[in-house]
């Protein structure tokens, strides 16, 4: 019989610390969708969506009230749009977005993700036309968001599309100039990018997929900093062992609402993402788990040993405690959408370099930076390219999404709003990488022997 | 199904015996029941038994969150199935 002492922890945890389940996002496959009429395909792709996910929000709320655990984003992942609208040309691809959105409005659900293409290797026409078609796509949309993968371990990087991904995250930049560049914040660029991942702005329902599928992020960055205060300058045993436990459990209420939503939808479960996911709110933060383990702020030395501390110890809890664990499930590092990290970069303890080098021990990446507005696309290019890499040689996933703010500067702070949150202008390096972007090509795969 | 009721506010004469009456008229039955008092806050939880119930879960769970408001205490009921989850392997 569940004691006093448990149900006070978990309401505990659920009332002030923060936890709930971040998202439950529905993956639907649109690879049937496909018509060589780009009209028929638009009301085939609508009826889908509002058809398989009519009832997820609805759901997703119900099963929040019962168990008492807030389940804050119900969203869809779709196919890489650029498979489907292949053959229908650029103008085609911003009318499905379009559609999509309608769609997504219509269910109720706030983000549909799969505005994508897969480049990694090379790109078709299909490809080339999406691609194209992004930056009015996400400046004539609300709630779509794209992602491209550019590279991955076994095919090297496309660097044709990393220097296109600088000129188009410039175009959208302009494009939505008067709202902060807000077309960025709902496209990433990816390395090794996962067919499973619930989370946006990178979420796409990968074809090796079934018809449908549910896939749940769970976070709670708020209670793994509330186990810690619990242990504070204990030893990194201690420490492990609190945060291992901490994602046990967490992950715990993932995977019974995950199970749940299964059931009542009738649509196969997924994954559970192991990702603890901050938001701007006080005491949901990663950088405050930093501090607590005992760094003045995030970005001090020891930041990156932390990150891989609490990065493994949550998967090394979580896993136990999930079925099936997929998606990106490592935390997240945002600036904007963590109060904490923007305290740091504020505090000038957090630099652009240091992020890059905490990608290395988590995903997913350069997430969520505000830059200058008049940073070279091939400086962005060159920011994707290291990032990239950093996937490529590591066997990692690795994204960049990051937002030149147009007639802002380093000083500035840019409002996004929701839980996209807000950010101060980062400063970047100043040098040119203009030549080494020009070249073009593909860097070939990376060798994956001789470790040393 | 089983739920488990917690109330949590300022003490006062009768919490107990309102939130019973309630469940006893709504055909629910109490499992197992223990409340304390810290520094004068009263502490109560409850797992109960739904099966019985006409009401659907949603219903109750508004009624005793409203008779909560009432009394002026917190009343949550929350599907047990969230604890086990959550503590037991």
């Amino acid at each position: 019989m569940i004691t006093h002492h448990e149900v006070l922890e978990t309401n505990e945890m659920i009332q002030h610390e923060n936890l709930d389940v971040r998202t439950i996002t529905m993956g639907i496959s649109l690879m049937d969708c496909m018509d060589s009429d780009t009209e028929k395909l638009k009301t085939k792709i609508y009826d889908k969506i509002t058809k398989s996910a009519k009832d997820l929000v609805k759901t997703g709320d119900d099963i929040g009230n019962e168990f008492g655990v807030p389940i804050v984003n119900k969203r869809i992942s779709v196919t890489p749009i650029s498979l489907v609208t292949s053959g229908h040309g650029q103008s085609a691809c911003v009318q499905v977005a379009q559609v999509l959105d309608k769609a997504a409005k219509e269910v109720g659900v706030n983000f549909v993700g799969g505005y994508s293409a897969l480049v990694q290797k090379g790109s078709t026409k299909g490809d080339i036309d999406l691609v194209r078609s992004i930056p009015e796509a996400l400046s004539t949309t609300e709630r779509v968001c794209s992602s491209v993968n550019v590279g991955t371990s076994r095919n090297g990087i496309n660097m044709n599309a990393v220097r296109k991904m600088g000129e188009i995250i410039k175009e959208m930049a302009y494009l939505t100039r008067e709202n902060n560049a807000m077309a960025c914040a709902k496209f990433v660029v990816f390395c090794n990018a996962v067919e499973d991942n619930p989370f946006m702005a990178g979420a796409f329902h990968g074809v090796g997929e079934r018809d449908r599928v549910i896939n749940v992020g769970v976070s709670g960055p708020g209670v793994v900093k509330a186990a810690l205060e619990s242990v504070r300058g204990a030893d990194f045993e201690t420490l492990c062992e609190t945060v291992k436990k901490t994602a046990f459990k967490i992950t715990r209420v993932g995977q019974l609402v995950a199970l749940e939503a299964s059931k009542r939808l009738g649509v196969p479960f997924g994954i559970i993402d192991l990702s603890l996911a901050p938001t701007p709110a006080i005491g949901d933060s990663i950088a405050e788990i930093f501090h607590e383990m005992g760094l003045e702020h995030a970005g001090a030395p020891g930041t990156t040993a932390a990150l891989a501390i609490l990065n493994d110890n949550v998967k090394k809890g979580g896993v136990m405690a999930s079925s099936y664990v997929g998606g990106l499930s490592g935390a997240f590092i945002p600036v904007s959408e963590d109060h904490g990290m923007i305290d740091a970069v504020n505090a000038g303890a957090l630099s652009l370099e240091k992020l890059e080098a905490m990608t290395c021990v988590c995903s997913v990446g350069l997430d969520m930076i505000a830059i200058p507005g008049d940073t070279p696309a091939s400086t962005i290019s060159g920011i994707i390219a290291d990032e990239m890499a950093i996937g490529m040689v590591n066997n990692k996933t690795t994204a960049v999404r990051i937002i030149p703010v147009l007639g802002a500067n380093v000083g500035d702070t840019v409002e996004f709003g929701g839980l996209l949150g807000y950010a101060p202008i980062m400063p970047v390096n100043k040098f040119s990488c203009e030549a080494f972007i020009k070249r073009g090509g593909r860097i070939p795969a990376p060798i994956h022997s001789f470790k040393n | 199904m089983k739920g488990i009721i917690t109330v949590v506010g300022k003490d006062s004469v009768g919490i107990i015996a309102k939130v019973c009456t309630y469940l006893a008229e709504e055909k629910i039955n109490i499992l197992d029941i223990s409340q304390t008092i810290v520094s004068g806050f009263f502490n109560m939880m409850m797992i109960i038994d739904l099966s019985a119930s006409a009401h659907k879960f949603e219903k109750v769970e508004n009624d005793l969150i409203a008779l909560g408001k009432d009394i002026g205490v917190d009343i949550r009921l929350q599907r047990e199935d969230i604890f086990n989850s959550m503590h037991r392997i």
